[in-house]
C-alpha cells in the first residue's frame, strides 16, 4: 500500500536498486539480438520500471556499443520516454484538433486546475502524472482521455472528476488482518 | 434457433472509449441468470458508426439486427424485451445492421469485415473471402502481382498519394539479399482513426497485404510501425500475428509456397514526425526520429539500407482486396486519376462521426451534411481542417469540392488521410493557427531550420497579432514565414504546417483583427 499513501514519495526513490538493475539487464538481453533493438528496450523498462533510469542508460550504450550521448538522445527525442518516476496513474488528456472541435481546451484547463499539475508533472502523493497528447484515434468520440491502457470518449468535466475519484479511491483495509 | 446464437459486442478502442466493456460484462451476467446458455457473445470490431457505440448486434434469420447505443444498465430491458430473439420492440433497436442508411450508401472495400468478424478469428476471416489475395499471389509471378497493383491505380493511402505499384515496382528491380515491408501504422493525423480501427476490426487483411507485398518484391521481413497511442491495436495485432504463425500463413514457408514472411509489430513513442517515412526508418532502426534527405529514396535505401517498401495500412489491406478481386474491379469505383475508394473519417464537431469508405468523388458536402448530420452540438458548422493538422481550414465555400486528391490540390486543400474535422461558429481561427504553429514546435525533429526556428518564430508572431501590436506588419511576417517554411522545409512537417495558418488568415481574416 506505501505507493499509494499519501505521505510516500516516490520521486526520492531514483537510486537504482538492485532489482531495477536487474530488470535492466534481462530487458536487454530479450531484446539485443532484434534488429534496431533499442526502442524495444526502453519500451520494455519504462513498461516495467515506470521510467528509464539514469543507470539504464549506462548499461544500454554498454551493451549496444553506443555513447551514452546517442542513447540519452533518443530517450529525450520521444515524448513517450521519461527520465523521472511518474505516478502510479498517467493521465493523458486529448490536445489535438478533433478534442478541440468539442470543448478539448476547456477540458485540458479544468484537468489542470482539477489536478493542481502542468504537463508532465505528478502529484505530490506520487498518484496522477498529468500529460498531454496529440490523438488517441478515438476522434469520432471527442474530447478523449487515455488512463494506462484504457481510453474514454465524450469526457467532460463531471466525467473527468469521476476518473480522478475512482483513481485515487483507495479500499479500505482497516479490517484486514483481525 | 441454434445458428442464431451470436451476440456481437464490439472491442475496438472507440467502443470501448464508450463503455463497451461494462456492456459486455452486463450481457455475461444476463446470459447467465436466464439460462441462454448456448448464447456466445462474440466480441467484434467496430462498424465504425461511432454514435451508435457501443452497438450490439444479433443473428436472426433475416440479418443481423442492432442495438445501439447500448448502455450497461440497458441491458436488462433489452434481454426482457426479446432482444435475444432478434424482437425489435426496444427504443434501442435499429433494424437490420446493413440497412442502416449511413452504413447501406457506403461502399466498404477495404472495410468490408469491420465489425462484421470476430477480428481474431481465422476462421471468421477464411470465411469471408480472407486470404484469397495470398492464394492467387502465390501462383502468380512477383512482376505480374506488382503489375495488379499498379493496374489497380491505387495511391498511398497515408496520404502523400504516390502510386503503390511504381513503388513497388522499384523494389522489385532492387538488388539485394534483404528487402522489407514495412507498414506505417504512426497514423498521427488529429481527426484520423481509419488505420485504428482496419487494425483492430480486420488485422488478418493487414497481414495479408504485407504478406502479398512480401511476395511481390521478394522481402521476408516485415514490420509493423505502430503508434504507442494503440494499445488495443497493439493487443490484437500481436494476437493474429500468432494465430497467422502458428497457421503457416506467416513464416519460413508461408503456405507451402517456399517463401518466408516473417511479421513483427514495433512501437512508436509518441513522435508526430515518425508517420514521415524516413524518421519512421530511423526510428525502427533505434536512433532519433530524424529525417533523412531523399534522395536516397527508401525503396532503394530504406530500413538499415536495403530496399524497403514503406506502406501506410490502409493501402497494404487494400491490396489485399486487389489481389482477391482483381484491379479491374478495384479501380471501377472512383474518378480520375483517384481510383477505388477512400475511407473518410468524419470526427470534431459531428453529429454523426465515423468511418464513411466512399467511392472518391463524393463532396465534402455530403460528407459533412449527409453522413455527418451536420454539428454535434446543433451550432452552424464554420470551418473544415481536411487531412490533418498539416491540412487547411476550409470555408463553407468550398464544401461543394469532389473530394479526390487533384481536385482537393487544386483547391490548395489536402485530402491526406482522408480525416475531416469540423468545427462550429465558436470557432477562433487564429487560435487554430496557433495551434498549427505550436503542434510544430512539439512535433519538429529539428533537422531543418525552417521547421524548428519557423514554427517557434510562428507561436510569437501570431500571439503579437492576436494581442493587436504592429498587426499589418506582423501578418505580412507570418506570410512570408509561411513562405520561407514552405519553401524550405525538409519533409512535409515543416512544409505545410504553414497551410492550415495561411488558409486561416485568407479565409478567417476577421479572426486575426
Amino acid at each position: 500500500m506505501s505507493s499509494s499513501s499519501p505521505n510516500a514519495t516516490p520521486s526520492k526513490a531514483v537510486a537504482v536498486n538492485a532489482a531495477h538493475l536487474s530488470a535492466i539487464t534481462s530487458h536487454i538481453d530479450n531484446n539485443a539480438q532484434k534488429p534496431g533493438p533499442l526502442l524495444p528496450i526502453l519500451h520494455d523498462i519504462q513498461n516495467d520500471i515506470g521510467y528509464i533510469p539514469d543507470a539504464a542508460i549506462s548499461e544500454i550504450s554498454k551493451r549496444l556499443n553506443l555513447s551514452r550521448a546517442e542513447v540519452h538522445g533518443v530517450v529525450s527525442f520521444y515524448h513517450h520516454f521519461s527520465t523521472k518516476p511518474r505516478g502510479r496513474h498517467i493521465i493523458e488528456v486529448c490536445c489535438a484538433e478533433s478534442c478541440q472541435a468539442l470543448g478539448g481546451r476547456d477540458l485540458q484547463k479544468h484537468a489542470k486546475d482539477k489536478l493542481g499539475l502542468d504537463w508532465y508533472q505528478t502529484s505530490k502523493d506520487g498518484e496522477i502524472t498529468l500529460e498531454p497528447v496529440y490523438c488517441l484515434g478515438n476522434c469520432a468520440c471527442s474530447p478523449a482521455v487515455r488512463v494506462g491502457k484504457q481510453i474514454l470518449g465524450r469526457v467532460d468535466n463531471d466525467d473527468f472528476d469521476e476518473l480522478i475519484e475512482e483513481l485515487t479511491t483507495v479500499p479500505v483495509t482497516l479490517m484486514e488482518g483481525r | 434457433m441454434s445458428e442464431y446464437n451470436k451476440i456481437y459486442i464490439p472491442r475496438d478502442s472507440s467502443s470501448l472509449s464508450m463503455g463497451a466493456e461494462k456492456v459486455a460484462v452486463a450481457f455475461q451476467l444476463a446470459l447467465q441468470s436466464s439460462n441462454t446458455n448456448d448464447t456466445t457473445i462474440v466480441r467484434n470490431g467496430s462498424r465504425g458508426l461511432y454514435w451508435l457505440e457501443p452497438m450490439v448486434e444479433v443473428d436472426t434469420p433475416e440479418g443481423r439486427v442492432a442495438y445501439g447505443p447500448v448502455k450497461a444498465r440497458d441491458v436488462e430491458s433489452l434481454v426482457a424485451q426479446g432482444m435475444l430473439e432478434g424482437k425489435q420492440d426496444h427504443p434501442l433497436c435499429l433494424g437490420l445492421t446493413e440497412e442502416i442508411p449511413y452504413l447501406k450508401k457506403q461502399q466498404r472495400l477495404t472495410f468490408a469485415r469491420a465489425g462484421v468478424i470476430d477480428p481474431v478469428s481465422l476462421d471468421d476471416y477464411l470465411a469471408t473471402d480472407g486470404y484469397t489475395g495470398l492464394k492467387r499471389a502465390i501462383e502468380l509471378s512477383p512482376q505480374a502481382i506488382v503489375d495488379e497493383v499498379k493496374e489497380s491505380g491505387l495511391r498511398g493511402r497515408g496520404g502523400a498519394a504516390f502510386p503503390t505499384g511504381i513503388k513497388w515496382q522499384t523494389v522489385l528491380g532492387a538488388q539485394s539479399a534483404q528487402k522489407y515491408i514495412v507498414c506505417n501504422a504512426d497514423e498521427g493525423d488529429s481527426g484520423t482513426f481509419a488505420d485504428r480501427l482496419q487494425m483492430e476490426a480486420d488485422p488478418f487483411g493487414l497481414i495479408e497485404g504485407m504478406t502479398i507485398a512480401g511476395l511481390a518484391v521478394g522481402a521476408t521481413q516485415g514490420y509493423i510501425y505502430l503508434r504507442e497511442e494503440y494499445p488495443h491495436a497493439h493487443e490484437i495485432l500481436d494476437e493474429a500475428i500468432a494465430i497467422a504463425e502458428q497457421n503457416n500463413y506467416l513464416g519460413d514457408n508461408v503456405l507451402g509456397s517456399g517463401n518466408a514472411f516473417h511479421l513483427e509489430v514495433r512501437l512508436g513513442a509518441k513522435a508526430y514526425i515518425c508517420g514521415e517515412e524516413t524518421a519512421l526508418l530511423e526510428s525502427l532502426e533505434g536512433k532519433r526520429g530524424m529525417v533523412r534527405p531523399k534522395p536516397p529514396i527508401p525503396a532503394l535505401e530504406g530500413l538499415f539500407g536495403q530496399p524497403t517498401v514503406v506502406n501506410n495500412v490502409l493501402s497494404l489491406s487494400t491490396v489485399a482486396i486487389i489481389l482477391a478481386k482483381g484491379a479491374d474491379f478495384y479501380k471501377d469505383f472512383g474518378m480520375g486519376r483517384s481510383l477505388g475508394t477512400m475511407p473518410f473519417q468524419l470526427a470534431g464537431n459531428l453529429k454523426y462521426a465515423g468511418l464513411v469508405e466512399m467511392a472518391f468523388g463524393i463532396t465534402l458536402r455530403e460528407l459533412l451534411y449527409d453522413f455527418g448530420g451536420g454539428s454535434f452540438n446543433g451550432k452552424p458548422l464554420r470551418s473544415v481542417q481536411a487531412g490533418g493538422p498539416l491540412g487547411t481550414y476550409m470555408p463553407e465555400s468550398q464544401w461543394d469540392v469532389k473530394m479526390d486528391y487533384e481536385e482537393m490540390a487544386a483547391l490548395g486543400a489536402v485530402l491526406g488521410h482522408g480525416g475531416i474535422v469540423a468545427f462550429d461558429d465558436s470557432v477562433d481561427m487564429a487560435e487554430q493557427a496557433r495551434f498549427s504553429m505550436e503542434f510544430c514546435v512539439v512535433e519538429s525533429c529539428g533537422k531543418c531550420t525552417p521547421c524548428r526556428i519557423g514554427s517557434t518564430r510562428g507561436v510569437e508572431v501570431i500571439d503579437k497579432i492576436r494581442a493587436g501590436e504592429d498587426r499589418e506588419d506582423n501578418i505580412e511576417l507570418l506570410e512570408e514565414l509561411c513562405e520561407t517554411m514552405v519553401d524550405g522545409s525538409l519533409c512535409a512537417m515543416g512544409g505545410m504546417t504553414p497551410f492550415p495558418v495561411q488558409s486561416a488568415l485568407k479565409y478567417f481574416s476577421e479572426d486575426f483583427s
